[in-house]
């Protein structure tokens, strides 16, 4: 339904027919409508979907004084300009304070590309979750995405969006349910348990096709909810396979992989590796080529699952 | 400044447009009408009025230049080459995988660039620091910063505004690239800035307008006037064109911001700027 649609499109479309029936969603942009794809809202809703200017921080606390007012607001920005720019406004006037605003920042990790270093969030999602009551939600494609919003409106509280914006890999189909609070079950296995999100996911589906034709049958869950996690999901998996690869696009520092680590460690400890940005800062370069120069790629995986399973007990 | 010379830095600007287009040409997508904005400042600044040594890049004393607006990089570099900080033939590798030259002005890749940007806001700070540093060791430089109009819709540039006049810092010269667009329309649709001059004048500075701010000798003469302040920074407001020199460039209007360039269109913006062969 949404082949060779970008994330952008899908979540512009699906928001265009959410604001029809909801009042109290707006959308608020900082010079960055043309590329997230919310510009042509403006002439339907010319008093809901507007611009504050290359201006994050006041968009982040105006959004929460709508919010007190009622409204619902989506909140857009580059990854990095949309968490660690604003992050106190965050943190004050939006998780603090309960104000019921989504945000939405686009471009994350390496996806940022030819952007390089400064756009190139790699700490969002340990910035964010560190603040306490902010739902971080990474979706893995178009239907997941336009599932998730009304669940995201429904939900009354802080939600950040970590939005890649291009066309996505298709992973589900028209008959998936989605539950914001539950992990997917992406493929059952029982060697090793692989954990990813975001454009992980792909990559940990071939890398389980390769492990599969040597014999490992690897389970994949898409943990497109990093906070709060599907603790249960997790530590099931954990506990039939016994050990574990993280797979994200983001710093291995404070993110997935993190998160998956500080519950095991309590609640089951299994051998665990992360893939993902090895804490440095990101530089120029298409996705591909980063995936490969960060070792990022389903062969990465291949071979960092074959250590963690020579690990298991 | 004799005809001459004037005659010599506009020629300049225009192969810096040559270069510009050259940089974003072969890669085939770039911020192109934030580059093509901003030559003639760069030009009076690295070919006239700053204290610079090519061949000792991290030289003590040396005027400083922070482009605040990051994401016009390789309009700096295009200078930056040329000045001879690295070879020419370096600009084909914007954007390339492992390039010194990327989109957004980073220190430390780059031979010649004095601060990283590319988070809008930061840059002017930076330059108000440098100011302040100067100051306290005394070195006699002058501290040059370019920033947008989109730009100065961050709070930080009117917190960084605020510290500059209240620290006397006459050593701090900033320009606003008053291209009267952004990325998501006119400024003044988006977030409208004016009165610009009397908001940096209630701010504490020395404004100075200058009316075209494509014109070598006007830019120049405002900075010679701006160097002159006795105890305030200087804010001049650069009246330009975004895409300036190309005319279907400027024709796209907010558009240019950031734009896909083919090859085609490299081709006859060089023949436009008569640099046909280059
Ligand atoms: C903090 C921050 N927010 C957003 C951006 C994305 N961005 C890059 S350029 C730009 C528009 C800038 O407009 P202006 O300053 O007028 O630049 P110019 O017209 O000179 O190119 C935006 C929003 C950014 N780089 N940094
Ligand atoms: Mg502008």
């Amino acid at each position: 339904m949404y082949e060779n649609m970008e994330m952008r499109q899908i979540f512009c479309e699906s928001i265009d027919r959410l604001m029809q029936e909801d009042e109290r969603i707006i959308v608020i942009d900082a010079d960055l409508a043309r590329g997230n794809g919310t510009l042509s809202l403006r002439e339907k809703y010319p008093q809901r979907a507007f611009d504050v200017g290359v201006a994050e921080q006041n968009m982040a606390a105006l959004a929460a004084g709508m919010a007190a007012y009622g409204c619902v607001p989506f909140i857009l920005s580059f990854t990095p300009f949309a968490t660690r720019r604003i992050c106190d406004q965050i943190a004050i006037s939006i998780a603090y304070a309960k104000r019921n605003v989504k945000i939405i920042g686009s471009d994350p990790g390496i996806t940022a590309e030819l952007n390089g270093g400064t756009h190139m969030s790699v700490e969002d999602i340990g910035v964010l979750r560190s603040i306490p009551g902010i739902v971080i939600f990474e979706p893995v494609d178009g239907i997941q995405l336009a599932k998730a919003l009304p669940q995201i409106i429904a939900y009354d509280g802080p939600v950040y969006i970590r939005l890649f914006r291009k066309i996505a890999p298709a992973i589900f189909n028209d008959s998936y349910k989605f539950n914001i609070f539950k992990a997917d079950m992406l493929k059952e296995g029982k060697d090793i348990s692989i954990f990813a999100s975001g454009i992980m996911v792909d990559e940990s589906i071939k890398a389980a096709d390769i492990l599969q034709s040597e014999g490992i049958n690897a389970e994949i869950l898409n943990i497109h909810t990093i906070k709060p996690l599907d603790i249960e999901a997790i530590i099931k998996s954990a506990r039939k396979t016994g050990c574990v690869v993280t797979c994200e696009n983001h710093n291995v520092i404070g993110g997935l992989g993190s998160a998956v680590a500080e519950l095991l460690i309590q609640e089951f400890p299994v051998p665990l590796k992360t893939i993902g940005i090895q804490d440095h800062f990101g530089e120029v370069g298409s996705i591909n080529y980063l995936k490969k120069k960060y070792k990022m790629t389903a062969e990465d995986i291949v071979k960092v699952a074959k250590d963690v399973l020579s690990n298991k007990i | 400044m004799d005809s001459i010379e004037v005659g010599f830095l506009e020629e300049k600007s225009n192969y810096i447009r040559g270069l510009i287009v050259k940089e974003i040409g072969n890669l085939g997508v770039g911020h192109i009408g934030g580059c093509l904005s901003v030559v003639e400042a760069l030009v009076a600044l690295y070919y006239k009025h700053m204290n610079i040594n090519p061949d000792n890049p991290q030289m003590a004393g040396r005027d400083r230049f922070i482009m605040s607006k990051g994401h016009a990089g390789p309009a700096l570099y295009a200078v930056l080459a040329d000045k001879g900080y690295f070879p020419l033939s370096e600009l084909d590798s914007l954007n390339q995988p492992e390039t010194n030259l990327p989109s957004h002005c980073d220190m430390l890749r780059t031979k010649g660039i004095d601060m990283t940007a590319g988070s809008l806001g930061q840059g002017i700070s930076c330059a108000v620091g440098m100011a302040k540093a100067s100051k306290i060791w005394k070195d006699d430089a002058y501290i040059y910063c370019i920033i947008g109009d989109g730009e100065s819709q961050e709070g930080q540039v009117w917190e960084a505004a605020m510290a500059a006049a209240h620290f006397k810092l006459n050593n701090l010269i900033v320009f606003t690239d008053y291209n009267k667009l952004q990325i998501d329309g006119t400024v003044e649709e988006i977030m409208g800035l004016a009165p610009l001059d009397k908001k940096w004048e209630a701010f504490g500075w020395n404004v100075i307008e200058v009316q075209d701010g494509h014109s070598i000798t006007q830019i120049s003469d405002a900075i010679i006037k701006a160097k002159r302040s006795r105890n305030r920074p200087t804010m001049l407001i650069l009246n330009t064109i975004k895409g300036k020199g190309v005319s279907f460039v400027e024709a796209l209007g907010a558009k240019s911001h950031n734009s896909p360039f083919s090859k085609e269109q490299m081709h006859s913006a060089l023949e436009e700027l008569n640099l046909g062969g280059m």
